[in-house]
């Protein structure tokens, strides 16, 4: 029998297991991310910190990944019992 | 209370600004800028062109955002500095005294400097003011011509034709910006560009703009050949904004000359950003960056020194991240010095560093929409250019910025037909576990 997650079970488990990352090298902070988040979330900032989207309202959509033309963001697993990043 | 005056709002004056703020609360900080919209994403600019942002994205914090850092604005020209009685004149709010004095001056468009360059339509794409301005031209706007030959050229091009204009590219030698690209990757560009409509015009410059009614109504070529057009738009490069240094007495080359603490040769000024021409002790050369991630980093460290701080500006290896006629296209380290004959300037998005090349061999691979240049030095790889697919991109900065020891597989890359791009990953892969 089959049992499909609920969307928002889905979600967090996604969200636990992967997140948006920076690479702040690359970025010149043009705000395309931010534009283009369907909810909102001011990626550029992130980037700006040098800090992973880890709200939990991201949606992991890759919205912002797919516009980024300069490749600064990607996913990247992350979890607590992940050694090593990559 | 210790008086911070930063000249410049761009990237290097807003990042050195942050860090005294976070330095120092209670620091009196003062910016001193002549661009009425203070701090924006320069780089943006092209992206507001072809329409994929609105103006507003531009700026990266409100006046109420998380970084409100409390810093005093003057929007006025300075016009002169006198080191001595620690005090600059402006053209507008009078005389203004430092403590400690960053100038983060940045560079400007270079002008052609020929007949009809003052004409309504020339346009160039140097700050907001100039987008503002191509965009109110735009709707009686036909056809163009553009010149120059790096990445400020080429976003004018894409821009324009987002814009729905006729676009003539015009190029100086034999293929698009010859001094940093090799033949192959060049032509790579230039047929995403003839894709889009854009007719180029090889070995062609301008001599004259001509005009009618003060309005631009073509151009004629060094070759006598005369083009109806309605804007002339130009990136040929920029020069840094060091007047008002040089005048003071400051040491000064092609930008201002900075030790590795970014101070000038007056202890108490400093500069950072596309004005500043920096000393390496490393390679022992001084050399300006026109890049947006290293101006920051150099505002981050002149203003840790401005505080008292003791920090070396440790240049990392040079990377840009350039789309160039939709070709992300990634620049690391040193690629080579070129063939370009004409007048040397220095264009936005580029780094003199990149010229920097003893003993090295090139060796390239690639196909119709991916390229992959690799430029191997004795022992290490000092530069890489990577266009289209970009795994290979952040290998290659680390490699290259880590100084890794190549020898074990430089003779699988110097073969005729080396898989360069699965060689590099699987020696990276290896090397960091």
């Amino acid at each position: 029998m089959n049992f499909p997650l609920s969307h928002e079970t889905h979600h967090v488990q996604t969200l636990a297991t992967g997140h948006v990352v920076p690479e702040p090298e690359r970025c010149i902070q043009c705000g395309i991310c931010s534009f283009n988040c369907p909810i909102g979330i001011d990626v550029r900032l992130h980037a700006w910190l040098g800090k992973p989207v880890a709200d939990s309202y991201c949606l992991t959509c890759g919205e912002c990944v797919e516009r980024c033309p300069r490749g600064v963001l990607h996913f990247e697993k992350t979890g607590l019992f992940l050694e090593g990043k990559e | 209370m210790t008086r911070y005056v930063l000249v410049g709002s761009g990237i290097a004056g807003f990042s050195a600004a942050e860090t005294l703020r976070t330095l120092d609360p209670q620091a009196d900080i003062l910016m001193v800028s002549d661009d009425p919209y203070g701090f924006y994403s320069r780089p943006g600019l092209a992206y507001y062109l072809t329409g994929e942002i609105p103006e507003k994205q531009l700026q990266l914090f409100s006046k109420k955002g998380k970084l409100n850092l409390e810093v005093k604005q003057i929007i006025a020209r300075v016009t002169n500095l006198d080191p001595i009685a620690h005090s600059l004149k402006t053209d507008r709010s009078g005389t203004l005294t430092y403590d400690r004095l960053l100038l983060a001056t940045g560079a400007s468009a270079v002008n052609l400097n020929i007949p009809g360059e003052n004409l309504r339509g020339t346009v160039k794409l140097d700050n907001l003011e100039d987008i503002r301005l191509i965009l109110s031209l735009v709707r009686h706007t036909r056809s163009a011509v553009v010149v120059g030959g790096g990445v400020v050229a080429v976003e004018l091009v894409e821009g324009l034709v987002a814009l729905g204009v006729k676009v003539h590219y015009f190029l100086r030698g034999e293929w698009f910006w010859p001094n940093v690209l090799g033949e192959a990757e060049a032509r790579m560009i230039e047929r995403h560009l003839a894709h889009d409509e854009v007719i180029l015009h090889h070995h062609t410059e301008i001599a004259e703009i001509l005009g009618k009614r003060d309005k631009v109504i073509g151009v004629r070529t060094t070759k006598g050949d005369v083009l109806r057009c309605d804007m002339v738009a130009v990136g040929i490069g920029v020069k840094p904004n060091k007047e008002v240094a040089q005048a003071a007495g400051l040491k000064t080359e092609r930008g201002i000359l900075a030790n590795e603490f970014l101070q000038t040769s007056d202890p108490d000024i400093f500069a950072a950003g596309d004005v500043a021409q920096i000393f390496d002790p490393r390679s022992g050369h001084s050399s300006i960056d026109n890049l947006w991630y290293p101006g920051r980093k150099q505002g981050r460290i002149a203003a840790m020194n401005m505080a008292g701080q003791k920090q070396v500006y440790k240049r990392t290896v040079a990377v840009n991240v350039l789309l160039l006629a939709g070709i992300m296209t990634t620049i690391i380290g040193a690629i080579g010095s070129g063939r370009d004959d004409g007048p040397a300037y220095t264009t936005r998005g580029s780094s003199e560093t990149w010229q920097q090349l003893p003993n090295t061999i090139a060796t390239e691979t690639g196909t119709d929409v991916s390229h992959l240049r690799l430029m191997v030095g004795e022992q290490i790889l000092l530069g890489a250019l990577v266009m289209g697919d970009q795994t290979i991109s952040r290998p290659l900065r680390d490699m290259i910025n880590a100084q890794v020891d190549i020898t074990p597989i430089k003779p699988q890359l110097l073969q005729s037909d080396a898989q360069l791009g699965q060689s590099v990953m699987d020696y990276w892969i290896k090397t960091k576990s």
